[in-house]
């Protein structure tokens, strides 16, 4: 019985070191199951995330997409053929060529050089949207969930005040308001935008608001401040950062919608929905100038919407087991 | 001998219901003292007034000789801590073992907290090198292990404990109620235990309080819970239940240890 379980248990030992031969030393201690730092413990958990993430091939898809916009959008002057203002009334609406990749516009500017430094206003739109929102909404939601009674009432009432509004429309009265330009535009796509991100939190809230563990550190005295910032917060980031990524899609598709109708960027800035209007008044004759920044929007909107869902694949607790 | 915990006529209300109606006791410096009673008998409740979960309640609740007050009570912290039912609801599922039990040394400001986050895992029977590892990452016991080192942290005298083994295994609950029994020894504690499980009792604790509906019907000393000679009818049926097909794997963990 003895010898038995010693040559299971050398089996075993040499399966680990041929695993450790094959997986390298790093695969070896992010998946340690007694990590010995802080760090490692954090390092493991992230590994296990991608792991699983990599198996999804759509998510891939979608990651590489959202990872080729923030290349493009970083190193648009290198990689841009052309500049994107530079006019050339000589070339004007060239269809696609080689010297001209998706043809010129009305005004002889190469379209391929705009849509690449498109890339940058629409990153930047998508951003500085997400930047402002999603801690709006998440402490919001997660105040009213965590206090209930009339905090939650209150921030729940003025929450469903703005979500009743449809997005398109309050934008524009914002821009309206505030003025067009890319500023408020984002200003107002961030307005609009918070209240799904405090539902969400707030749902996430209530789910664990009466939970032991909440109760413990109640029970050891911490202030309100710190059972929301540091117990309560962590646990409905992952479900926000979810909905701000498949959000991103719409996001991207209201900025293009202000710039279409001319209340966003402003010319010459080469913002992609400002482009398809333009193109508007060529679309039968020369479509490829308001089709190809149509496409620009449609693929990154499909990868952040790709991205999104492999995300809430890996992150979801409900789709997760035991972690 | 003074009183870790005493508890004046107290009615605690959920809802348009008093589920405790009057219930009074005191539980002496040192002693081990069980609330016993069937599911919705209101002796959760108790703990739940105690601790401030359950805010509706009328009464005295005096701790280490305070009033108890419903707002947050750093004082109160150090004197009582809880563990609870269900250590797989007990920890919180981002944070690692280390997190979990540096958290009230930092509320409290609180130095030395490695050594004494180590020192509080082997007292408690914890491997250290389960220090960063997450709770989905442990078993049932080793968790609960994890919530009784959480509930120490603070080094509190009076440890309020619901119901602490009745979410393990068998074996588990043995080791459990040991490392229970060790404690209280070592570190002078006085316990208020709550359960259904009247063979926990006699392993744990000196004297014992009977509840049904929410009022306390008999309030006996643990020698008469081993003779079976309750005074009151609802006591005795009460025993005789337990001993009956009932719940029998706690009386398996006394005879074992």
């Amino acid at each position: 019985m003895v010898d038995l379980r010693n040559t299971e248990a050398d089996a075993a030992t040499e399966g680990d070191t041929r695993k450790a031969g094959r997986m390298g030393a790093l695969a070896l201690w992010l998946t340690d199951d007694a990590p010995a730092s802080r760090v490692q413990a954090q390092a493991g958990q992230a590994y296990a995330i991608a792991r699983s993430f990599a198996r999804n091939p759509l998510a891939m898809l979608g990651a590489f997409i959202v990872g080729l916009l923030i290349v493009v959008a970083l190193f648009a002057p290198w990689l841009a053929p052309y500049s994107p203002v530079g006019q050339n009334l000589e070339m004007r609406l060239m269809p696609p060529s080689a010297e001209h990749w998706l043809g010129t516009d009305e005004l002889g500017r190469d379209i391929l050089s705009r849509i690449i430094h498109g890339a940058r206003i629409t990153l930047l739109i998508v951003v500085m949207v997400a930047l402002i929102s999603a801690p709006i909404g998440l402490l919001i939601g997660a105040v009213a969930g965590y206090f209930g009674g009339w905090v939650d009432r209150i921030l729940m009432a003025i929450t469903d005040v703005f979500l009743s509004l449809p997005k398109l429309i309050m934008a524009l009265a914002f821009v309206a308001a505030l003025g067009a330009g890319l500023q408020n535009a984002i200003i107002a796509i961030a307005i609009t935008a918070w209240p799904a991100y405090a539902r969400i939190a707030r749902a996430e809230t209530l789910t664990f608001r009466k939970s032991e563990f909440i109760a413990a550190v109640e029970l050891q005295g911490a202030s309100n401040l710190r059972i929301i910032g540091i117990h309560v917060l962590p646990l409905c980031m992952s479900s926000t950062i979810i909905r701000v990524t498949l959000d991103m899609a719409g996001i991207i598709l209201t900025a293009a919608g202000l710039g279409f109708l001319g209340l966003g960027a402003q010319p010459p800035l080469p913002e992609w929905g400002a482009m398809i209007s333009r193109g508007r008044s060529f679309i039968l004759d020369q479509w490829w100038v308001a089709t190809m920044p149509g496409f620009a929007i449609i693929i990154v909107s499909l990868g952040f919407c790709f991205l999104g869902d492999g995300l809430r694949d890996v992150l979801d607790p409900r789709q997760r087991d035991g972690r | 001998m003074s009183c870790a915990l005493e508890i004046e006529g107290l009615f605690v209300r959920y809802g348009r219901d008093d589920v405790v109606r009057d219930v009074s006791f005191a539980i002496e410096t040192g002693e081990s003292y069980a609330l016993v009673g069937e599911s919705g008998s209101g002796k959760s409740t108790i703990l739940r007034a105690i601790v401030g979960m359950a805010r509706d309640w009328r009464g005295v609740i005096r701790v280490d000789g305070r009033d108890r007050v419903n707002r947050i009570d750093r004082q109160f912290a150090r004197h009582c801590q809880m563990v609870f039912q269900d250590p797989y609801a007990s920890l919180h599922p981002r944070r690692t073992v280390n997190d979990t039990l540096t958290e009230p040394l930092k509320i409290h400001g609180i130095g030395a907290r490695d050594a004494r986050v180590i020192a509080m895992m082997e007292d408690v029977g914890l491997d250290p090198r389960f220090r960063f590892r997450f709770p989905h990452q442990l078993s049932g016991g080793q968790r609960q292990r994890v919530a009784i080192a959480r509930a120490l942290m603070l080094e509190p005298k009076l440890l309020l404990l619901d119901e602490p083994t009745s979410a393990l295994d068998v074996s588990v609950q043995a080791e459990i109620l040991n490392l229970l029994v060790r404690l209280r020894a070592e570190r002078d504690l006085t316990y208020l235990l709550v359960t259904h499980s009247l063979p926990v009792v006699g392993f744990l604790c000196d004297r014992l309080g009977v509840l049904r509906y929410g009022q306390l019907v008999e309030e006996a000393p643990v020698e008469r819970l081993r003779a079976g000679t309750f005074a009151t009818a609802y006591a005795q049926e009460l025993y005789g239940a337990s001993l009956g097909g009932g719940d029998r794997s706690g009386a398996t963990v006394v005879a074992e240890t």
